[in-house]
C-alpha cells in the first residue's frame, strides 16, 4: 500500500500524538516568567534550570529511584510466578483450570479505586506500609494475571513435541524449562516483562496510597509539589519529560515484538 | 493443541494462587466486611445488614456518576475503535517507517497517568496552553475549568490521544498475520477496497479487536487519575466518574460502609460485562485454533 493518502493519515495522526508532548518538552526549557507572561512556540530564553532543580534535589530525584525500584521488583516477581503457571495453563487440563484462569483475569478487571483503602490497611497491619515491596506486591494484582495471559499465548505457539522429545532425552522438568523452553519463548518473556513494566510504571492511585516518604513515586512527588509551591510550571514540565524517558527506552528494546505483544501473543 | 489431563499441574499454579490470593482475596474480604457494618469511630462496628447496598442502589449521586461513566465509555469506544482500525490500515507494513510509527505510537501508552493529565492540563489551559490559546484566537470560547462541555471534550480528546494507539497496534498485529496471497486473490477477483476490508481484513482482526474492546472497556470504566488531574471531577460534578466518586467517598470522607457497598456493586458490574466479553472471546479462540 504505497499511496500518498496513507502517509498523510499517518503524519496527521502522529502530529496529533506528538504536539501535546512537544508542548510539555517546550515548557520544560522555559523560565516561569516566559511561560506565564508571554506565549512562545519555542523557548526564547532557553534554560536548563528546571532540570537542574530536579536532578540536584533528593526529594525530587529519589522519586525516580523509588518508582524504578518498585517497578523492577514487580516485574521480576510477576514474571517469576507467572512462568510456571502459564506453562500449566498452556500444556495441561486440570481440576478447575478454566475457573482459575477467569478468576485471575477478574483481578485485572478490578478497579484500583476499590482496592486502595483495603490495601492501605492490609499493608499497614503487616508493617509494609511505605516500602517498595508493598507497591510491587500491590501491582502484582493486575500484572500477574496479565503476564500469565500473555505468556500462555506465546507458550501455546510452541509445539508440544518439543517437551516430549526433551523428556525422552532425559531432561528433568526444571532443566528442560530453563535450558530449552525459556529460550524458545524469550520474545514472549520480553513482551510480558514490558507490559508489567508499563502498567506498574503508569499506575498512580495505588502507589500513592501505599507510600508516604521513603518509597514515594515520582508521580506522587509531582502532584504534591504542584499544590505546595503554587504554579512552578517549568519544574512540573521537566519532571514530566523525565518520566517519558524510561518508557521510551523500553519501547526501543521491544519494538519488533510490540504489535504481537499488544495482541497478547494471540495472532 | 490437545491438552492432557494432569492434576499435578496445580503445583505450577500454586505460587500465582498464593500471591494473588494475598493481594486480592484478603482486601476484598475487608471490603465485604465494611459493606455490612456501620461505625461511629473508635473502631467500633455494628451490623448494618444490607442498608448500605440499598443506599447505593437508590443513591441519585451514584446514578448520576454511573450515567456519566457509561456515556464516557460509550463515546470513547465509538471514537477509538473505528479510528484505531483506520490508523492501522494506513500504517506502513515493514521497514524503518513501520518501526518508527510503532515506537512513536506506543509513546502515549507509557506515560504515567497523572503526567498524561498534566500534559493535557498545560496543553489546554487558556493562559499558557497551545490548544487553549489557539482555540481562543480562533474566536471559540473554550475554557475547560468552568464549562462542562469543554471539560468533557478535553477529557475525551485526552483519552483518544492516550489510548487509540492501543487499538491501532492490536489491529496492526492482526493485519500483519494476513498472507499476501489473500490480497492477490482479491485483486484477481477485482474486489473493491470495501470488500477487501469487509471479507479479508475485518475477519482477521476479529480476535484482536475483541481484546482491544475488552481492555478499553475495563480501563475506561475504572478511569481515575487522568480526568482527576485535569478537571478534578468538575466543573461541579460534571466529570466525576465512578472511581473519582468512590475515592472521594472512601478516602476523602471516610464513609467506609457506603464506599464498600459501592465498591462491590461497581466490581460486579465490570465483572459481569467482562465475563460476557471473555466467553465470546474464548469461543472465537476455539474456532480459530485447530
Amino acid at each position: 500500500m504505497k499511496r500518498p493518502g496513507s502517509a498523510l493519515v499517518m503524519v496527521l495522526y502522529l502530529l496529533f500524538l506528538l504536539i501535546p508532548i512537544y508542548w510539555l518538552v517546550n515548557m520544560s526549557f522555559k523560565t516561569n516568567a516566559e511561560i506565564t507572561r508571554s506565549f512562545t512556540l519555542f523557548p526564547h530564553d532557553l534554560t536548563f534550570q528546571n532540570y537542574r532543580t530536579i536532578l540536584t534535589d533528593p526529594s525530587w530525584y529519589m522519586g525516580y529511584v523509588n518508582s524504578l525500584t518498585y517497578v523492577v521488583l514487580n516485574t521480576a516477581i510477576s514474571i517469576t510466578v507467572a512462568l510456571p503457571a502459564a506453562y500449566a495453563f498452556s500444556r495441561y487440563r486440570f481440576l478447575g483450570d478454566k475457573h482459575l484462569f477467569f478468576w485471575l483475569l477478574t483481578n485485572r478487571m478490578a478497579p484500583p479505586a476499590v482496592f486502595a483503602l483495603p490495601f492501605f490497611q492490609l499493608y499497614s497491619s503487616v508493617g509494609l506500609f511505605d516500602t517498595h515491596i508493598a507497591v510491587a506486591l500491590a501491582h502484582c494484582l493486575f500484572n500477574v494475571p496479565l503476564a500469565v495471559w500473555i505468556l500462555e499465548g506465546f507458550m501455546s505457539g510452541v509445539p508440544k513435541e518439543i517437551d516430549e522429545t526433551a523428556y525422552i532425552d532425559g531432561y528433568s522438568f526444571p532443566r528442560f524449562f530453563v535450558k530449552i523452553f525459556m529460550p524458545l519463548i524469550a520474545s514472549g518473556i520480553g513482551v510480558a516483562a514490558f507490559f508489567c513494566f508499563m502498567f506498574s510504571w503508569v499506575e498512580l492511585l495505588l502507589s500513592r496510597t501505599l507510600t508516604s516518604v521513603n518509597a514515594k513515586p515520582i508521580a506522587a512527588t509531582m502532584t504534591r509539589t504542584v499544590s505546595a509551591s503554587g504554579l512552578d510550571w517549568g519544574v512540573l514540565a521537566a519532571a514530566g519529560v523525565l518520566t517519558l524517558i524510561p518508557g521510551g527506552l523500553v519501547i526501543w528494546f521491544v519494538r519488533n515484538y510490540i504489535a504481537k505483544g499488544f495482541a497478547l501473543g494471540r495472532v | 493443541m490437545e491438552k492432557s489431563w494432569n492434576n499435578r499441574a496445580w503445583f505450577l499454579v500454586l505460587p500465582v494462587l498464593a500471591l494473588v490470593a494475598f493481594s486480592a482475596v484478603v482486601p476484598l474480604m475487608t471490603v465485604v466486611n465494611y459493606s455490612v457494618q456501620d461505625t461511629f469511630g473508635n473502631n467500633e462496628f455494628f451490623w448494618a445488614g444490607l442498608e448500605w447496598f440499598e443506599e447505593t442502589v437508590t443513591s441519585e449521586r451514584i446514578h448520576a456518576a454511573l450515567g456519566r461513566q457509561v456515556l464516557f465509555t460509550a463515546i470513547i469506544l465509538a471514537i477509538e475503535v473505528p479510528l484505531g482500525i483506520f490508523v492501522a490500515l494506513h500504517m506502513p507494513k515493514k521497514g524503518f517507517w513501520a518501526s518508527l510509527c510503532l515506537i512513536l505510537m506506543a509513546m502515549p501508552l507509557l506515560i504515567p497517568f497523572n503526567v498524561v493529565g498534566t500534559i493535557w492540563q498545560i496543553f489546554g489551559r487558556v493562559d499558557i496552553g497551545l490548544l487553549g490559546r489557539t482555540l481562543t484566537a480562533l474566536g471559540i470560547d473554550y475554557n475547560y475549568t468552568n464549562d462542562w462541555l469543554d471539560a468533557w471534550v478535553t477529557v475525551i480528546v485526552m483519552d483518544v490521544w492516550h489510548w487509540t494507539s492501543l487499538v491501532a497496534l492490536l489491529c496492526y498485529a492482526g493485519l500483519q498475520s494476513i498472507p499476501e496471497a489473500y490480497y492477490q486473490a482479491a485483486k484477481i477477483d477485482q474486489a473493491s477496497r470495501w470488500a477487501v476490508f469487509r471479507y479479508i481484513e475485518l475477519p482477521k482482526m476479529r480476535g484482536v479487536l475483541l481484546i482491544a474492546v475488552l481492555l478499553r472497556f475495563m480501563d475506561s470504566f475504572m478511569i481515575y487519575t487522568e480526568p482527576f488531574v485535569v478537571t478534578g471531577g468538575g466543573p461541579g460534578n460534571s466529570t466525576t466518574f465512578l472511581s473519582i466518586d468512590l475515592v472521594k467517598m472512601a478516602i476523602g470522607q471516610f464513609d467506609l460502609g457506603p464506599a464498600a457497598a459501592f465498591s462491590i456493586i461497581y466490581f460486579l458490574v465490570i465483572l459481569l460485562i467482562s465475563w460476557v466479553f471473555y466467553t465470546v472471546m474464548t469461543n472465537l479462540d476455539r474456532e480459530d485454533r485447530p
